[in-house]
């Protein structure tokens, strides 16, 4: 894909392969998601797909040269750490 | 180059501790062991998977591309917002698992209970040993 050679294999590429590879992960936190016998193993894979979002967003950033990408990245871990906070207060059941 | 090897081996190992936090969050027992996977493996792949990333905008910023300064820099503060906010998460929420009464697989005693009138014991079969506590 790259006119001139700049490295052995094409990075963008690599990189694409990257995203799907995390997507196969959150496909997997997702089962948990849904099969999670109780609360906390449902807000433990909301966690890890939350995680896993970030650094696909990163990587896909990188992949099209794009830096806002990577700005929402920052801004979502900041929000996910927030939203994953207060749902641990409410399981916690006692007062804010 | 030496540098394009290093990208690939931290993009290698980024995937394979993803990977393995997916597989353990479907295969352990127990909310606390599935915290365990979904939290520690997680952090560790995307350390190496963001690191990559910075090492692509270092590369591009050395051959005189302005753009991979920001793509390192923003990387770097997307990281460093990982680091932070994903160990507090993890220990937010085993604290609210704790308290919301889950057992782990196998647990016997329950050494956290922190206010009296919690129950300490799992199981209340033996409670002659449990009469000269408290």
């Amino acid at each position: 894909m790259g006119p001139e050679d700049n490295g052995m294999i094409d990075l963008n590429t690599t990189f694409l392969v990257v995203v799907i590879a995390l997507v196969l992960c959150v496909i997997l936190a997702l089962i948990r998601v849904v099969r999670g016998p109780t609360a906390p193993d449902r807000v433990v894979g909301v966690d890890t797909i939350n995680t896993i979002v970030i650094v696909s967003m990163v990587v896909f950033g990188a992949a099209y040269q794009e830096v806002i990408y990577i700005d929402v990245a920052i801004v979502y871990a900041l929000l996910s750490f927030i939203s994953t906070l207060f749902i641990a207060k409410y399981l916690e059941g006692g007062e804010f | 180059m030496i540098f394009d090897i290093l990208i690939y081996v931290f993009i290698g190992i980024g995937v394979f501790f993803s990977l393995l936090a997916g597989i353990g969050l479907i295969r352990f027992p127990d909310v606390y062991t599935r915290l365990h996977a979904g939290t520690k493996c997680t952090t560790f792949g995307s350390i190496f998977l963001i690191g990559a990333v910075i090492l692509i905008g270092l590369r591009m910023w050395w051959g005189n591309d302005v753009n991979g300064s920001v793509l390192a820099i923003h990387s770097t503060a997307a990281l460093i917002a990982i680091l932070l906010t994903n160990p507090v998460g993890a220990h937010a929420i085993a604290r609210a698992a704790h308290r919301s009464g889950v057992k782990p697989v196998g647990a016997v005693i329950d050494e956290l209970a922190e206010k009296p009138h919690e129950p300490s014991r799992i199981t209340s079969k033996t409670d002659t040993e449990d009469a000269g506590g408290d």
